[in-house]
């Protein structure tokens, strides 16, 4: 009856659409869903997802009684590019003691827009550190809130102590067109890392 | 690093809790080859005997169309995990098909990411 582990071979269905996602991380309230909504076909929606600990006390030869779980709060928006392919924006929790369950999230992101608070720039320090480890392409959006001091991009390149590479795109996020330019710089990027002309 | 170990208190307070109901049916299982935006359909219009809960009926309702996981668990008000497990019954009875995500180290395929960039732009 049950057919456990011998799942039919997913891959093999091009007549259904196949999706590619974008993570959206940053500090607490730094504009994170804020910039999802601005570019999402649909109101970001929200959902849970249980995240296993890792290391955090757990035994590799444990059973699962043993593994210690979260539950992670996502929001996420959509984009279709096309008939046959859609873009799914998951916009991370802010806190950053759970830095240590984006590994799961982060698994088959195209890259990544770090959401940087000029109030507040440190905030995005465990984000960008994120990435740069697991060598996810990623672009930082400054996101200006009313008031806040105007850093310039290399300014805040410089604070953040970010490469060359690395697009730098101040904005707002309540704004459509700071999110597409976000993202196109971000896109822009990974093309550019996987092109080996460009690497040498 | 930056900034020290880039651990303080919060003082918003926990924003999890612990969760532990699906614990030992996620994987391996029904649902176990799932990602959150694996996208899934119906593949065909009657219910087979797969659909044991009402969730199960729901979900088929809801993939007439192309959805991914992460929609479906949003739409149902369920967490990822548990909608993983109800697919992968719906999956192994074959009511409904699904298609991986792309995997990021297969995607040099300029083509795609040339057109996601077009489609970001047409935005
Ligand atoms: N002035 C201004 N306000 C903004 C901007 N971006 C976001 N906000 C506001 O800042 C607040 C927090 O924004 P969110 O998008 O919820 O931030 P978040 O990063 O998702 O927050 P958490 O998920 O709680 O970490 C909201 O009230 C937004 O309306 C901006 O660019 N300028
Ligand atoms: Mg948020």
């Amino acid at each position: 009856m049950a057919s456990d582990g011998s799942e039919p071979d997913t891959r093999e269905r091009p007549d259904i659409p196949v999706a590619l996602k974008i993570l959206v991380a940053g500090g607490f309230g730094a504009g994170k869903t804020t910039l999802v909504g601005s570019v999402s076909e649909i109101t970001p929606l929200s959902t849970e997802e249980v995240m296993t600990e890792a290391g955090a006390g757990v035994d590799d030869t444990a059973g699962v009684e043993d593994k210690s779980t979260t539950t992670v709060a996502l929001d996420f928006g959509r984009i279709t590019i096309a008939d046959e392919v859609v873009l799914y924006l998951f916009g991370t929790p802010g806190q950053d003691r759970f830095w240590f369950l984006w590994d799961e999230l982060a698994e088959g992101a195209l890259g990544a827009v770090v959401v940087a608070d000029t109030r507040r720039l440190d905030s995005c320090f465990p984000a960008v550190d994120f990435f740069e480890r697991r060598r996810i392409p990623f672009a930082l959006a400054v996101n200006r809130f009313d008031g806040a001091s105007r850093y310039s991009a290399e300014e805040v390149r410089e604070a953040v102590d970010l490469g060359p590479d690395v697009p730098v795109v101040p904005g707002d996020a309540r704004l459509r067109e700071s999110g597409k330019e976000v993202l196109v710089a971000l896109v822009e990027h990974v093309i550019r890392r996987r092109s080996p002309a460009m690497s040498g | 690093m930056r900034g020290g170990t880039g651990v303080r208190a919060d003082p918003a307070g926990p924003l999890v809790r612990p969760y532990a109901v699906t614990r030992g049916r996620t994987r391996p299982g029904p649902g176990a080859g799932l990602d959150m935006i694996s996208v899934v359909v119906a593949v065909r219009d009657r219910a087979g005997g797969a659909v044991r809960q009402p969730e199960h009926a729901r979900i088929l309702r809801i993939c007439r169309r192309p959805v991914s996981v992460a929609e479906l668990a949003a739409r149902l008000d369920l967490p990822i995990t548990v909608v993983k497990v109800l697919v992968g019954d719906l999956i192994a009875g074959g009511d409904v098909a699904a298609r991986a995500p792309l995997p990021a180290a297969d995607l040099p395929e300029s083509n795609l990411l040339q057109a996601v960039l077009d489609g970001i732009r047409r935005l």
